[in-house]
């Protein structure tokens, strides 16, 4: 089997992998870094966001070959050691989760829509797809807008 | 007789076993008195006013709750493994916060975790009917307190001080000299059997410092940093990853499997093994695991319903709806009928289980609402002694009733007993949206008759595909028949267990005369669960929808025949509360409308206000809502308000576009693109939560009370900007998409798109 390497959460891994392995089963089981969810397998649930080289991706439907040589962040890498990024630092401000299953992709998502811009329209987040079954919507819409207006 | 743990001894403190009684025997009756003041003709209360399932599942946990523990350590945190499990709906947190609260600990001194099964505890393992705090209020607080009581006196003794000059705060004691000593270090001394401790009361909820404030859920900081961990996110030495492939209709068996050979030289693959329901394979990862499992060649029996679909369900149930007891007589006789067609939990964390099976043992991990009939079921299977068996319960990502069930658990242990080694077992959507149990497809009839303005008699008949309740509820009302009170009694006790359940479950809130609902249910072999307020959100739903129709019939508003009839002032009051912030009755553009619902179940009253978009009839669009709750007492009002919020996003999905459609025995619906529940888009921005100041009333459930009254108010609103009443649920039900073919589990979608 190829051996794959690249940057997880900072930290060089190598993964012995099928070519077309799905990222997800890669990072959950072979390198036991689970805080991606599985939800569906086939990128419409979305609870499995997270970044490649910066640019948010749905890592069930990437292959692990594609992240050759490139850097992949998961909810597990988005804090700066201790301190955690200010969306989530948001999401506990706004007592988002209820189950948090889908929350890790919930939060890489909205950190993605911040990335594109700093101020955020009603549509920008009607936009984004991620499946919450808790029905959290109302509490990712103003965590997003205060996490949007501390980062400005 | 409660159990405390103090450093290393425990000991009974015989003098609890007061409370835990009276919270046994202590039934409630609120709104049972019919209000003399109200113009409406007056309605006898119903069963469910007189004893509802949440009783039930309080009264059926109380004998048992001295097994219960709360213990302190030298480290001086306050620990206690409840036997229930957190599926999102903030029971950790709010038993958390009561023990903070007699304890005067912060909350991060409190750690509250989930039992494994524990069978010794008989009836008080199951998580349903919104009645954990119900159940756990009185007794938690009396243990906590006692804790605290023995730590006031160990402290007492030691520095020859009087109880009465300590106080505690922050997990240590202190003398109103200045002396000071920690939880942890009076816990060996707070544990001598002959220490003195006078009577211990929990504090009155005017010195609550914590209980009734916003607190933020205490797994909250490992959800937003990913280390919350799920039954798949679990590291269980050597479990591998497991999937199954199942028959292409509802509970087909597996028969045979052509291709063994094949399957097990495919890449990853390291074991297959067959089971009732269908073709294990066992991989080194989960994507090949369901690659084998789609390459499996296998057949299955039929299963009992290869040819039903979603309409010819609905014509059986149609035909078994019991007749109406009130003659039709035209003018004065309101008539609808409401249709609802299966519906999927779609819980996010799919169904999954890990075993480990060995000669002499099982360990299981899962996401258990009812783990000791799990623990004892899968024991038998396996040939073990129940004690040999281990459930431990993991917190889910959702559950929605669904998880009172083990099917899953069970799959997983037979197949780790059949390959020798653990293993973990996951559903694929497809498979958890095709084959797990569903909310079952309902009618909803009803037929009033009006006499001088007034609703003279209702009834109310339903039929729908039978509940399966073979998880233990069965026993809990069983057990806990002796408690009814003696009309509830012979209700219960006279109709079949279905009839118990929606008589326990439902209760309408108006005076309208006669009234009778009666449930039939057909048992067709469809594998079915409760649903998050089981019989309440089509049942009471299309009530408030109907109840829409007889007020346009009167020529009265809705919301002036709502004041007008509602039994209990407590409904009113929130009925009152969302017209007022919601401005009932405001000009609307064309298109536009507003809707109203109210409920009561498991003692708590709700009402929604609904702004609607229909300028589309095809997608309609909740633009607003307003909702008020009144749960008696509140707990920890953050925590209420989203289970509110979760009842809101439960009747936008399911009455404008969540549910499925049956096709020769199986749902076409295989997974979030297809089966349309709310999205960001399809929730309001314009929210508002209202909770009631807590009094004197009993203590309501918050779980599952939140779906009824948004359901109702959302169809009224539809009614009111299209002027079509809908019938049929979701009101907008295309298959707008290709199904996957049945059996199959649809591969990854390279490139991502």
């Amino acid at each position: 089997m190829p051996v794959y390497g690249f940057t997880l959460n900072g930290n060089p891994v190598t993964v012995d992998a099928p070519e077309d392995l799905p990222l997800l089963w890669a990072l959950r089981d072979k390198l036991g870094v689970t805080g991606p969810k599985y939800g569906c397998g086939i990128n419409v649930c979305k609870a499995c966001t997270s970044f490649l080289d910066g640019e948010d991706i749905r890592p069930c439907s990437v292959k692990v070959s594609a992240a050759e040589g490139r850097e992949v962040t998961t909810i597990e890498g988005l804090a700066d050691g201790d301190k955690l990024h200010p969306v989530q630092e948001a999401w506990l401000e706004y007592d988002v989760a209820q189950c948090g299953y889908c929350q890790p992709g919930q939060i890489m998502a909205a950190v993605a829509l911040l990335k594109r811009t700093s101020s955020p329209t009603d549509e920008d987040i009607r936009a984004i797809e991620n499946v919450c079954r808790c029905g959290t919507y109302f509490r990712i819409r103003e965590a997003i807008m205060s996490a949007a207006e501390k980062m400005s | 007789m409660l159990e405390v743990a103090l450093g290393r001894r425990r000991f009974m403190t015989y003098l609890l076993g007061v409370p835990a009684l009276a919270v046994a025997t202590r039934i409630t009756f609120d709104a049972v008195a019919p209000d003399a003041a109200a113009a409406a003709l007056p309605s006898a209360p119903s069963v469910e006013e007189m004893f509802d399932i949440g009783e039930a599942l309080v009264v059926a946990s109380a004998p048992t709750m001295p097994l219960v523990k709360l213990e302190i350590g030298e480290d001086g945190v306050a620990r206690m493994g409840v036997p229930r499990i957190e599926m999102g709906q903030g029971i950790t947190t709010a038993l958390g916060m009561l023990i903070a609260e007699e304890l005067d600990l912060r909350m991060d001194q409190v750690e509250v975790t989930c039992a494994d099964a524990r069978p010794e505890l008989v009836l008080n393992q199951m998580t349903a009917g919104s009645s954990t705090i119900r159940a756990f209020y009185d007794p938690v607080r009396v243990l906590a307190a006692t804790a605290r009581a023995r730590m006031l006196a160990a402290a007492a003794v030691e520095w020859g001080l009087p109880v009465g000059s300590l106080t505690t705060s922050g997990g240590s004691v202190t003398s109103d000299d200045g002396r000071t000593a920690t939880f942890g270090e009076l816990s060996r001394p707070a544990a001598d059997p002959a220490l003195q401790v006078g009577a211990v009361v929990p504090k009155a909820a005017s010195d609550h410092k914590i209980v009734g404030t916003p607190v933020r859920r205490v797994d909250a900081l490992d959800i937003v940093t990913g280390r919350k961990r799920f039954t798949m996110d679990l590291q269980v030495p050597g479990a591998l990853p497991t999937m199954i492939r199942r028959a292409p209709t509802w509970n087909g068996t597996f028969r045979s499997l052509a291709n063994r050979g094949a399957i097990e030289a495919m890449p990853g693959v390291l074991a297959v093994a067959t089971i009732p329901s269908g073709v294990a394979v066992v991989a080194e990862t989960f994507e090949q695991a369901r690659a084998a499992v789609c390459a499996v060649d296998a057949t299955f029996s039929a299963g009992p319903v290869p040819n039903e679909s979603n309409d010819s369900i609905m014509q059986k149930l149609k035909k078994a709806a019991l007749p109406f007891a009130a003659p039709a007589l035209g003018a004065v006789t309101v008539e609808a009928s409401y249709e609802w067609p299966s519906a999927s939990h779609a819980f996010l964390e799919t169904e999954c289980a890990i075993a480990d099976v060995r000669p002499g043992g099982a360990e299981i991990w899962s996401g258990f609402q009812a783990p000791i009939v799990a623990q004892q079921k899968i024991a038998v299977e396996l040939g073990l002694p129940q004690k040999a068996v281990k459930a431990h319960v993991v917190p889910c990502g959702g559950g929605f009733g669904r998880r009172v069930f083990f099917d899953t658990a069970m799959e997983a242990a037979l197949i780790s007993k059949a390959v020798g080694k653990p293993i973990k077992l996951m559903w694929h959507r497809t498979d958890d949206m095709r084959h797990g149990r569903c909310r079952p497809a309902n009618v909803q009839n009803f037929r009033a008759t009006l006499v001088a303005g007034q609703v003279a008699t209702l009834e109310q008949r339903v039929c729908g595909v039978s509940t399966d309740y073979r998880h233990g509820l069965g026993e809990i009302l069983t057990a806990t028949a002796t408690a009814l009170p003696e009309g509830a009694k012979q209700a219960v006790a006279n109709d079949a267990f279905g009839q118990a359940v929606f008589l326990t479950f439902v209760a309408s809130p108006y005076n309208f005369g006669v009234y009778d609902k009666r449930q039939t249910e057909l048992s067709l072999g469809i594998p079915t669960s409760s649903y998050r307020s089981v019989p309440n959100q089509t049942a009471r739903g299309s009530e408030e929808m109907f109840v829409d129709e007889i007020a346009e019939r009167l020529g009265v508003d809705p919301v002036e025949f709502r004041r007008s009839t509602l039994k209990s002032e407590r409904t009113r009051a929130v009925l009152d509360a969302v017209v007022d912030a919601g401005d009932w009755g405001r000009r609307m553009p064309t298109g536009f409308a507003q809707g109203i619902g109210v409920h009561v179940e498991s003692r708590s009253h709700t009402a929604a206000l609904i702004e609607l978009d229909c300028r589309d009839p095809k997608n309609p669009l909740v633009t607003k809502a307003v909702m008020a709750v009144d749960v008696g007492k509140v707990i920890n009002p953050l925590g209420l308000e989203a289970q509110m919020q979760g009842g809101l996003a439960e009747a936008i999905s399911l009455t404008l576009k969540a549910g499925l459609h049956v096709v020769d025995g199986l749902p076409l619906e295989g997974s979030y693109s297809q089966y349309h529940f709310a999205r960001q888009k399809d929730f309001p921005s314009d929210l508002e939560i209202i909770i009631m100041p807590s009094h004197d009333g009993p203590l309501g459930g918050a779980g599952e009370v939140g779906s009824s009254a948004p359901t109702g108010a959302i169809a009224n609103a539809y009614a009111r900007a299209t002027g079509v009443r809908p019938r049929t649920f979701p009101i907008n039900h295309p298959i707008d998409f290709d199904p996957f073919p049945p059996g199959q589990l649809p591969p990854p979608a390279f490139p991502e798109g």
